[in-house]
């Protein structure tokens, strides 16, 4: 794996010091054991796994072979015809360039970096150094050495002091990244009261012929800084995903998360927010639809380190056709971190008789001048619930469609328009398909 | 033309509630229901909507000479039959406004109605009701007191237009001018199963035909005259 790594690194014309990171990451994987917790991951073979490919040899296949659900579930959406191809793996050129130019150069005009990681580690080794693997600690996990040692592709967006931009940034459209990578890594810097909205993925079932990927994404949110975070996730039903989402907040500053994860067959993702500076904020949205065969253990994870922070978790999980969903969450106020205020609220809805939920949460707290609070629901579609909007002419499915529509509500009216549209017609397909 | 219930037997989680009831509902027309509580007032009205728990092991209902007990709860409610509940379920996530659109696309005949249009409908009904137009944004009756969710219910109402309207208890947790209002806004041509403890709302809403309701049993019928002995005795005289 060493030559391995080596070899990435040298195609890449990396710096010495990314070299030397991953190669000490690599020996920090080695001796790290799996997760102890959550979905059992034992199966994964690391030696089976192709760490890297460069772009140009990156395999297609044909449309023949996309699987018929996958094409409904294309169609269901009205996904246009020429991007179906693309997010199907089928890999036809996907000329995105033209669309976002004019943007891309207002952009620039501010100050404004948003490019490919790989082109900032070569532009500004100088910006990235100091931040990156700095908010997920490398040996944070078995899975984030991994990441730091094989890394490739994803996002560099970098915000003067500031600079609000108030349309949002898709990586995934603007910068035309071939379905996403595997081990890709996102960093943010927002410096001073900057502002940013940034989406993630796309909630289209993405093909990957990788099982397994471990992005990451480092936010770094200085004082009074804004930034919002949206994560789509709908990766194809052969794909271990072990993403790892982290921000870390200054004084006054505000992290927003916002995760939809559709797709997979097993996902283990908890962003997690740092509230390093007195006065941060974060909320942190999650909604995960598990089906047949998956089985999504999400959650969030908000440590409280500076005076009157705030940290809010909502999140939402549905499960049907034995799908199995978990919450894992975890708060943590430390002592001194006085009039800090946490709230989570994690409901799940169990849809079909062998589908399951769980709910791990927990709260540490050092400190006594703070306000926790902690709701959790489980449970089926009530019949009195169904019966009630029965009795107001709407069929079982239109029924079960609304009641499905209002659980999600509190996560779905946060993501994007075009998002919230499709993810309410997933949600439909939900309701007809449930043998509730 | 008429609601028409004849020797209705209904069970409820294997145990025989409704013992054989018949009514008769014609349109226009206000049948008072009483009775003291447990007497299967409510389970008839569930019934006759449709409710799963409670299971039909007799008898017929029809509306106008459909028969009920074959439709399924929506398409009951597509023909002309509304239920006001008694205590209306909250949905969280579920706006007001999100959930009458779907009912009135699902009941009128008149389809082609533009979202602003319903809007505008929604907001001018809910204007005569009272109801504080922020409320239409919010969870249907979630958070709501009583006496809200029972306006909700008569907004309901009155955006459906139904031919026959089953009341269940809509006048307990209402005031006095919202009653009045329930007087004024009824449309003439629609039957009305009043389902009520209280003669208060007999001052308002004027029905023909009074029935006590014991153990799952019409006890008594009448006209107007068995309100005031119901006044004066309660129900302990009616076996």
């Amino acid at each position: 794996m060493e030559s391995l790594i080596k070899q990435i690194s040298k195609t890449k014309h990396e710096p010495k010091w990314m070299l030397e990171l991953r190669l000490e990451a690599l020996k920090i994987f080695q001796k790290m054991p799996l997760p102890r917790f959550g979905p059992d991951l034992a199966e994964i073979d690391f030696k089976a796994i192709k760490y890297f490919k460069e772009p140009k040899t990156a395999t297609k296949r044909s449309w023949s072979r996309v699987p018929q659900k996958t094409k409904e579930t294309f169609a269901k959406l009205g996904i246009p015809q020429a991007e179906r191809r693309v997010l199907a793996g089928v890999g036809a050129q996907w000329d995105s360039g033209i669309i976002y130019q004019s943007l891309k150069e207002k952009l620039k005009k501010q100050g404004v970096i948003f490019c490919s990681m790989d082109e900032a580690i070569q532009e500004y080794p100088e910006l990235i150094r100091p931040y990156f693997m700095k908010a997920i600690a490398m040996d944070n996990n078995k899975f984030s050495a991994l990441h730091a040692a094989v890394w490739s592709g994803g996002v560099f967006v970098y915000l003067p002091e500031g600079v609000k931009i108030k349309q949002p940034l898709e990586g995934f459209f603007w910068l035309n990244l071939k379905q996403g990578g595997q081990f890709e890594h996102t960093l943010i810097l927002a410096e001073k009261a900057s502002q940013l909205e940034y989406i993630e993925g796309c909630s289209a079932p993405v093909y990957s012929q990788n099982s397994l990927h471990v992005g990451c994404v480092e936010v770094f949110v200085k004082e009074k800084a804004r930034v919002k975070f949206s994560t789509i996730q709908n990766w194809s039903k052969n794909v271990i995903n072990l993403g790892m989402k982290r921000a870390i907040v200054e004084k006054a500053g505000v992290m927003q998360w916002v995760s939809a994860a559709l797709g997979s067959r097993i996902t283990m993702s908890y962003p997690t927010s740092i509230l390093k500076g007195d006065g941060a904020k974060t909320t942190h949205l999650s909604l995960s639809l598990a089906d047949q065969g998956q089985e999504l253990d999400t959650g969030g994870q908000i440590i409280h380190l500076g005076e009157d922070t705030s940290g809010t978790i909502i999140s939402k999980s549905i499960c049907q056709n034995n799908g199995r969903t978990a919450y894992r969450g975890l708060v943590k106020i430390i002592k001194g971190a006085k009039k800090a205020k946490a709230s989570v609220n994690c409901d799940s809805l169990i849809l079909g008789k062998k589908s399951r939920a769980a709910t791990f949460p927990a709260m540490e707290i050092g400190e006594s001048d703070v306000v926790a609070l902690h709701e959790a629901k489980t449970g089926k579609i009530s019949e009195e619930e169904l019966f009630y909007l029965m009795s107001r002419g709407l069929s079982e499915a239109e029924a079960t469609s609304l009641i499905i529509n209002g659980f999600c509500e509190a996560v779905v009216k946060n993501l994007p328009l075009e998002y919230a549209v499709e993810i309410n017609r997933l949600i439909d397909f939900y309701a007809e398909h449930s043998e509730n | 033309m008429s609601l028409k219930i004849q020797n209705l037997q209904v069970k409820a989680q294997n145990k025989l509630i409704i013992k054989g009831v018949s009514l008769e509902i014609k349109p226009g027309e206000i049948v008072a229901l009483m009775g003291p509580n447990g007497s299967g007032k409510s389970s008839l009205a569930n019934a006759l909507a449709g409710n799963p728990i409670y299971k039909i092991i007799g008898g017929k209902a029809s509306m106008d000479g459909k028969n009920l007990l074959n439709l399924k709860p929506h398409e009951r409610v597509k023909a002309g039959l509304f239920l006001a509940w008694q205590n209306p379920i909250a949905v969280s996530g579920v706006s007001v406004e999100s959930l009458l659109r779907m009912a009135v696309l699902n009941c009128r005949q008149r389809r082609c109605r533009t979202v602003c249009a319903f809007r505008e409908e929604l907001e001018r009904e809910a204007v005569k009701l009272k109801i504080n137009k922020s409320w239409l944004n919010r969870g249907i009756n979630v958070g709501f007191s009583g006496g809200e969710k029972k306006k909700l219910e008569l907004l309901q109402l009155l955006l459906l237009k139904p031919k026959y309207a089953v009341l269940d208890e809509i006048d307990s947790g209402l005031d006095i001018d919202s009653l009045k209002l329930l007087a004024k806004i009824r449309q003439p041509e629609q039957g009305i199963l009043l389902i009520t403890h209280y003669t208060r709302v007999f001052k308002y809403l004027k029905p023909s035909k009074v029935l006590v309701m014991k153990q799952g049993r019409i006890a008594a019928s009448g006209g107007r005259e068995l309100i005031k002995k119901i006044e004066k005795d309660g129900y302990g005289k009616f076996n």
